[in-house]
């Protein structure tokens, strides 16, 4: 057990190096730089160019950039090149603007698929499972943005609720339950549009779960001494089936930030996604490094978490 | 069993209890024509399939049978089916139809020629894509199911730097010191061949022994790529590099495709290591086949039916990729025509001109709905763990 963990952590720390290595290189061997970002502005005389390229040590060899660069990300210093706040403070405070919608779209996700999967799992090829199998394939094949405009102009139009943004303009003004009414309508539409593509995915995964564990000899036997069908599901067949769905609670943390750009720029929500957008727009690559390093420790995180629950619940797993 | 009096009686009696045999493709065609689903997928794709084709046909040239770039800046926002005002237009610009089919856009142009032209461009993008990272899917996977036990020396890695940074060297114009590296990394390879390498261990000198110690096998190295590869939100990496690159259309399939062979890798990998200990491998082995032919012409065919699957569902998600990376920004550039720039164009139009959104929005959808269906289907038909038990 202490060896498996000293094991990942260590090929965990050698792939992140790696990681970091590989998206510093991706940023900078491409063509251009920040300081050409405008290069029609007459405020950008060749020596404030110069002035800017010595700031940010664009003048400076990679290795030695990417030294300074790692450097100042771990004694925390590090600052955006956009508007000199430190990179951390920004993130953090989008973090927080992207959590509830995070929350929020997980736990729809995770309580839809399972009744969902169940369901279509028991009742196999019958018109309930047919009709939910078309549907996970169309919420899987829809484009995003197409499907958050069909839906915005519905609410929009039918239900008269606030949709753009995370709160309405001058509802500070208001009492407290009409703010938190408002954040919470807010709130509805991008979250579920996150959580769509999410349950028709985890929802099909149930199934095929279920499916599996229901031809399983123990399942036969338990229904041939004759349990009731619900017994026979929900206690011998649905806990088995429940075990790889455990290891994803792990699998869920690098959802925070990159999921969640397109959704987050077309509701003009302020999270980590349209963070990410708007600093590659800016070639701010002190941010764009900073969020790609923060989701590659999410993920070995997540790897890890995950492995060390599959080995909890399930006793036959030695590691 | 017991009584055999020939083998001629063993045959008779085996052909009166097996099923008739089919060939594989007869076997998949009549299991796919049982899965509805999956049939409607295939015949939604071909339909599509001949359009683009006919579509790149009418649509491309010096003098297209329908200009999906003619701009008619007086017919612009007509709604879908409306007849051109002829007094206005000049006799080429009128429609070749005699009638905007799908409407024009906010630049007058036609949106069922727009639609056509990029039907190609979507799906040129979708297959080349697809096709790159199925390409170094099966490269990979290949080499580290097939080889993955054999250990990389120090000697072939430092070969490795030298070869890269030679190569660095003359992409930057250093020619002198790419030649020096290449002649002198290809003599330092050969001197090692003549003293150090080969079967003779004992022969080696001490010094240079450490040249020769295994790192790690290749299986480990490729699998730790695929780690390192994975640790990237997808999404957020193909925007980055798209968005850090020059616009092109070139561009965004290579990104694309660079950016999603690992799920293939895997699979191949799985594959490879379990059919390398199959019998019919060791019997191809034992004739003196070529590793080349086996790999080729024995576990291949066999390991072909994941790659098939995961190509078709790649497809699919590359389309829609490209869709969202058109509605940011960062889509393929103005002269092609696609599905997901359409698309994204029109949004500015959503509420006086709907067919701008919902032409090429739904269009989208039925096509990556017809490529998740039958890659689905497919998967269900080639896994014989899911087949119907009859």
């Amino acid at each position: 057990m202490l060896s498996f963990l000293g094991r990942s952590v260590i090929q965990k720390t050698i792939t992140l190096f790696f990681v970091s290595v590989v998206s510093f290189l991706i940023i900078h061997l491409a063509p251009g730089e920040p300081s050409q970002i405008d290069p029609l502005n007459p405020k950008f005389t060749p020596e404030i160019v110069e002035r800017m390229r010595k700031e940010f040590h664009l003048d400076r060899p990679l290795h030695i950039q990417y030294l300074l660069f790692y450097r100042d990300l771990f004694t925390g210093k590090t600052v955006s090149w956009r508007d000199n706040l430190p990179v951390l403070g920004k993130i953090w405070d989008r973090f927080l603007n992207s959590l509830p919608l995070f929350i929020v779209g997980t736990l729809l996700t995770w309580t839809f698929s399972f009744p969902v999967g169940i369901r279509s799992a028991i009742q196999r090829d019958g018109p309930y499972d047919k009709s939910m199998t078309f549907l996970a394939y169309l919420l899987i094949s829809i484009p995003g943005f197409f499907f958050a405009y069909i839906l915005i102009i519905l609410v929009v139009t039918e239900l008269h609720v606030p949709v753009i943004g995370m709160e309405s303009f001058g509802v500070t003004s208001e009492s407290k339950i009409v703010q938190i009414m408002d954040r919470i309508w807010h709130l509805v539409l991008p979250s579920f549009l996150g959580a769509t593509g999410g349950i028709a995915v985890l929802s099909r995964y149930v199934r095929s779960q279920m499916l599996e564990i229901i031809g399983q000899d123990y399942v036969r036997t338990a229904r041939a001494k004759g349990l009731a069908p619900e017994r026979v599901y929900y206690h011998h067949a649905l806990r088995n089936a429940l075990l790889p769905f455990v290891t994803m609670f792990g699998l869920i943390l690098p959802g925070l930030i990159g999921g969640s750009v397109i959704i987050e720029s077309i509701f003009s929500w302020p999270g980590m996604g349209r963070m990410a957008y708007e600093a590659i727009l800016a070639r701010d690559y002190p941010v764009i490094l900073t969020l790609n390093f923060i989701t590659a420790v999410l993920v070995l995180l997540g790897t890890l978490i995950s492995d060390l629950l599959y080995m909890l619940v399930d006793p036959r797993i030695r590691l | 069993m017991e009584t055999r009096p020939n083998h001629a009686q063993e045959t008779i009696v085996d052909d009166a209890y097996m099923p008739p045999s089919l060939s594989p493709w007869r076997e998949t065609w009549r299991l796919l024509r049982q899965n509805s689903m999956a049939l409607i997928g295939l015949v939604i794709f071909m339909f599509f399939f001949g359009i683009a084709l006919t579509g790149m046909l009418l649509t491309s040239g010096d003098a297209p049978i329908l200009d999906p770039a003619q701009i008619r800046l007086q017919e612009k926002l007509r709604p879908p089916l409306a007849r051109p005002n002829l007094e206005t237009l000049q006799p080429a610009e009128v429609p070749e139809l005699g009638i905007y089919l799908l409407g024009t856009d906010d630049l007058g142009r036609d949106v069922f020629a727009r639609m056509l032209q990029g039907a190609w461009v979507s799906l040129t993008v979708g297959f080349v894509a697809v096709a790159i990272a199925v390409a170094i899917g099966i490269f990979l996977g290949g080499l580290s199911g097939y080889y993955g036990q054999e250990y990389i020396q120090v000697i072939q890695i430092v070969m490795v730097l030298i070869a890269g940074v030679a190569l660095w060297l003359a992409a930057t114009h250093a020619w002198p010191g790419a030649v020096f590296l290449a002649i002198g990394g290809a003599a330092g390879w050969l001197l090692y061949r003549r003293y150090a390498g080969g079967s003779k261990k004992s022969a080696t000198p001490d010094a240079l022994r450490w040249l020769s110690r295994p790192i790690m096998s290749v299986d480990t190295l490729i699998m730790r790529l695929v780690d390192i590869m994975l640790c990237f939100p997808s999404f957020f990496l193909i925007l980055t590099v798209v968005a850090l690159l020059p616009p092109s259309l070139y561009n965004i399939m290579v990104v694309i495709g660079l950016t999603s062979w690992m799920g293939t890798t895997r699979f191949v990998r799985a594959e490879f290591l379990s059919l390398r200990e199959q019998d019919f491998v060791a019997a191809a082995r034992a004739l003196g086949i070529s590793d080349m032919r086996i790999i080729f012409r024995h576990i291949m065919p066999n390991a072909v039916a994941p790659v098939l699957v995961s190509a078709t569902l790649g497809i699919a998600s590359a389309m829609l990729t490209e869709a969202g990376l058109s509605f940011l920004g960062f889509g393929v550039p103005p002269p092609h025509a696609t599905w997901g720039n359409i698309l994204s164009d029109g949004k500015d139009f959503i509420f006086d001109a709907p067919w701008l959104t919902f032409a090429p929005g739904i269009v989208i959808l039925v096509v990556v709905l017809a490529f998740n269906l039958f890659g689905e289907g497919l998967r269900d038909i080639l896994n014989p763990k899911l087949r119907k038990r009859t």
